[in-house]
């Protein structure tokens, strides 16, 4: 099939950047949507012309790097799936497809479609660990979790660190991944001890990077490619406030 | 003298860990925060190391090349993370699954290593719950084990099929704790071309810097690789896009030996290609085997619907052949079995390249609710990626490129031929022999970098405590910069018509072909010449456009295929020296009437280390003779 492209290029993090239109004749519905970019930019370097520059590595939803704001939704259409596992079956010949990077104040562009989520490094410096020196942990069954907490503490540790909630917010709010962090943590006796502390320091983090509120709009759930709900958001407001005390 | 020492401590098997580790030099704390240690590849391997080395006090610099050290693809490990636990009481222990991976491995590992990889494989358990990996547990509160190809206990603890995912950010939250302690500075977005040795020491590397595109220098007292496989080499394969083996080439250039480079392991459980254009093929965890059975029709190209086709006209092969572990053989056999059913006309789909893995028998007998608990995930995955429904029918699956037991040869320290430059996790060559078990990776990773290099390198560090910090500015680092600049300068010069992709292709299937899941003298000589041509073409055709001082995702391809080059020749040329069958090396002209791999103890029984004599000349072969003391060889039979 034959797909319209509007993608948007940026040579360099200070340079003003721009949509640049395409047209891609010979697209097939079993493509992936990044072979259908890998497709692009053969065709792009075999003109003289520069390929597309866009972030990815599993391939295969588990590492968090793929990260496209594909016609106005991040990830794309499609319940719970990173851009790596957008397929092709889910456009149509003549389709406009508009690819652009994630938006945020703290998430700035490197290039074309890439951003620096390095912000995201330094919220999880703040606090997202235990601080357990290896050599210093108990026999691993010592400490029975039931395992109700355990599975959702899983559900939050699913996160990917993508930053697609916070593309999807219109604060640009970080609430949702600082939150799942925070809610994995609690849930296990483990972690439940530095909590307070932990969701002190990561907000008070994330309110330095310059991402913003949580208004409880709930698109970041929505868009989520792991499925991690909204109600760790709660969680994290119940550790913040008891941290005031 | 041969340049190979493997530096085993004297002493029963069960002994040699514990004495080893009170007999090695000690750094002082005072004196840690002195010394400077590199650090390449934040994986699980690396990402467990630095922690661990933070922890302690020493100065570390980590360098990766994604945005962040929880991207390595460590994270795709599904399965599980294997352990002696014997928390199910049936009969593990030590002893049992050291004796498993030296089995596993086909009688090609280092005994000494093996086994203590699986002493300190309960540490790793227990310093990975505190950590905050949300294992699976039972309805106890009391960790869950199952089962895993190629062995006869639950050994496996697993995290539904996101193991690796969950192991690997347990371990990045102590790097970034170490980074928040100001013990670990983090060099994200880098690649690193070149080692710096001095006086004959690695004392540094060179990076690229991804988004500048700078050329950078950087010192410390040691240098530790932590950087992965090389099963990129096919182009498809199970492995992140990046993932690469360029880091370990350039240490293999400076004179770190490299074992049992053809040693790769094609899983048997991926997704099918698809078409063309597919950039990577994907995993289906082997822990669906435990439920899954897999078959093929009794009739060749028979082209019904699977539902349709009877149970009396289904071949299950695994279980025919090899009725004692029947679906649950080890990778290699099982991968084997699959292209031996298809190339005789068996398989099924618009290819005939692939075999089915069929849940219909555990959905009836145990319901579909058990198994979504299970497989949950890994069933989405495939749904998603292939359009079919798996609780309906079953799954297509065929053998792909996945992990490489080969790589640096290093010591019972782990350190390579260079001093000073170590190896840990799969970049290294050491535990896994001929044919890694499932759910060994994330042990052997996690084990080496929380608790044995830790160990060890203090060993080698305690001679540099009056080592001042290593100035950049020397004559080393201007040539190995120099280095690096000239042939980031000759790629982009080279200005062709064709994508390096395009290379890499080819390369992926000359390999796939010659030096995959089977290997013929006639063969990898033929391999060898196209691979010579193929790299010629290169040089003269490929194109690398843009610039070199910024992003510029073409020229961190094109650096990549260009070691691939040279490895695929490697690969080809240990292939070649290798004539028997072993593990996940299948000569064709070494099996039994029955077409089973077969060994060659008293000619092979040998690491095979491969000495780089500088570009040009020909590598020499160096060859670490396997003693086994503590477990009887024998034919590796599991039917
Ligand atoms: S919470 Fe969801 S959207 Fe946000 S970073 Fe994690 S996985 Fe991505
Ligand atoms: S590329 Fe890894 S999640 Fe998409």
């Amino acid at each position: 099939m034959k797909i319209k492209l509007k993608i948007w290029r940026q040579e360099s993090p200070d340079s003003k950047g721009g949509l640049v239109d395409y047209e891609l004749d010979g697209v097939s519905k079993e493509m992936s949507f990044l072979e259908m970019l890998d497709y692009l930019n053969t065709t792009l370097i075999e003109r003289g012309e520069e390929p597309v520059a866009f972030e990815h590595d599993c391939r295969e939803g588990i590492c968090g790097c793929c990260s496209l704001f594909i016609n106005g939704r991040p990830h794309g259409v499609g319940a719970e799936i990173t851009t790596c596992e957008l397929r092709m079956t889910a456009f149509e010949n003549g389709n406009t497809i508009v690819i652009e990077p994630w938006r945020a104040k703290a998430f700035p562009v490197i290039r074309d479609l890439i951003v620096d989520r390095s912000a995201f490094e330094k919220i999880m410096q703040a606090g997202g660990f235990i601080s357990a020196n290896a050599g210093a942990a108990p026999e691993a069954n010592s400490i029975p979790i039931p395992k109700e907490l355990a599975d959702e503490a899983f559900d939050a540790a699913a996160c990917l660190g993508c930053g697609a909630c916070v593309a999807a917010c219109p604060n640009a709010s970080a609430m949702l991944f600082v939150s799942a962090k925070i809610s994995q943590l609690a849930l296990l006796p483990q972690g439940e001890v530095e909590t307070k502390r932990r969701a002190r320091d990561m907000i008070a983090k994330m309110d330095e990077l310059g991402f913003g509120a949580c208004s409880n709009i709930g698109a970041c759930e929505a868009e989520c490619p792991k499925g991690i709900e909204i109600s760790h958001i709660a969680r994290l407001n119940r550790a913040f406030v008891a941290s005031a005390f | 003298m041969s340049i190979l020492d493997a530096k085993i401590p004297s002493g029963p098997l069960a002994d040699k860990w514990a004495s080893h580790k009170n007999s090695v030099r000690l750094v002082n704390p005072a004196n840690r925060s002195r010394l400077d240690i590199i650090l390449v590849g934040t994986g699980l391997a690396g990402a467990a190391a630095a922690s661990s080395l933070g922890e302690m006090g020493y100065n570390v610099k980590a360098f990766c090349f994604q945005d962040s050290p929880r991207r390595a693809h460590s994270v795709a490990a599904q399965g599980g993370i294997n352990a002696a636990k014997n928390y199910r009481n049936d009969g593990d222990s030590v002893f049992r699954l050291f004796h498993d991976v030296i089995k596993g491995g086909d009688y090609r590992a280092r005994e000494a290593n093996v086994h203590r990889a699986a002493e300190v494989s309960n540490q790793t358990i227990d310093q990975l719950v505190a950590s905050g990996v949300p294992f699976a547990r039972d309805y106890s509160g009391y960790l869950d084990n199952r089962s895993f190809g190629g062995v006869q206990v639950s050994r496996t603890f697993y995290a539904k099929g996101q193991t690796g995912q969950q192991c690997l950010l347990g371990a990045y939250s102590g790097l970034i704790r170490q980074v928040a302690a100001g013990k670990v500075t983090m060099y994200p977005r880098r690649d690193m071309l070149e080692v710096v040795v001095i006086d004959g020491k690695a004392r540094g590397i060179i990076t690229r810097n991804l988004v500048t595109g700078e050329v950078e220098r950087h010192s410390g007292h040691a240098v530790v690789l932590a950087t992965g496989g090389y099963g990129t080499i096919y182009y498809l394969s199970t492995l992140a896009v990046g993932s690469n083996g360029s880091a370990a080439w350039a240490a293999h250039r400076k004179g770190a030996v490299f074992g049992n480079p053809s040693f790769v392991q094609i899983h048997p459980t991926s997704m099918p290609q698809l078409n063309d254009y597919q950039a990577k093929l994907t995993l289906m965890s082997e822990s669906l085997r435990n439920d899954g059975r897999i078959w093929v029709p009794k009739e060749k190209e028979d082209k019904r619907h699977p539902n349709s086709i009877p149970e009396d006209e289904r071949d299950y092969y695994l279980e025919r052949r090899y009725p004692a572990f029947g679906n649950l053989v080890p990778r290699d056999v099982a991968s084997r079995a699959a292209k031996e059913r298809c190339d005789a006309g068996y398989g099924v789909g618009d290819t005939g390249l692939s075999v089915y893995l069929d849940f219909g028998g555990a959905i009836e007998k145990q319901g579909k609710k058990a198994i979504e608990n299970k497989y949950g995930n890994l069933f989405e995955m495939y749904r998603k990626i292939t359009g079919i429904n798996p609780y309906e029918e079953p799954m297509r699956i065929y053998p792909a490129g996945h992990y490489t037991m080969g790589g640096l040869w290093v010591d019972y320290n782990l350190m390579t031929t260079v001093p000073g430059l170590f190896a840990i996790g799969e970049s290294n060559f050491s535990d896994h022999g001929a044919n890694r078990l499932g759910a060994g990776s994330l042990m052997q990773c996690a084990g080496d970098g929380y608790f044995i290099l830790p160990v060890t390198i203090g060993d080698y560090l305690a001679d540099d405590i009056r080592t001042s910090r290593i100035p950049v500015d020397g004559p080393e680092f201007a040539a190995a910069e120099q280095e690096a600049r000239d042939r980031l300068g000759r790629l982009m010069a080279v200005d062709g018509k064709q994508t390096v992709t395009s290379f890499h292709k080819r390369l992926g299937k000359i390999m796939w072909d010659h030096c995959g899941m089977a290997r013929s003298e006639a063969g990898l000589q033929e391999a060898r010449s196209l691979i010579a041509d193929l790299k010629e073409e290169f040089w003269s055709e490929v194109k690398v456009p843009g610039r070199q001082d910024r992003v510029n995702q073409e020229l961190e391809k094109a650096w990549r295929v260009v070691d691939f080059f040279e490895l695929a020749q490697l690969m080809c040329r240990d292939a070649l020296d290798r004539k028997e069958s072993c593990g996940a090396h299948f000569r064709e002209e070494s099996q039994t009437p029955e077409g089973e791999a077969q060994r060659i103890d008293d000619e092979y029984s040998y690491v095979a280390a491969w000495e780089h004599k500088g570009a040009g000349s020909d590598h020499v072969l160096h060859k670490e003779q396997l003693e086994f003391e503590n477990v009887e060889i024998k034919e590796r039979s599991y039917k």
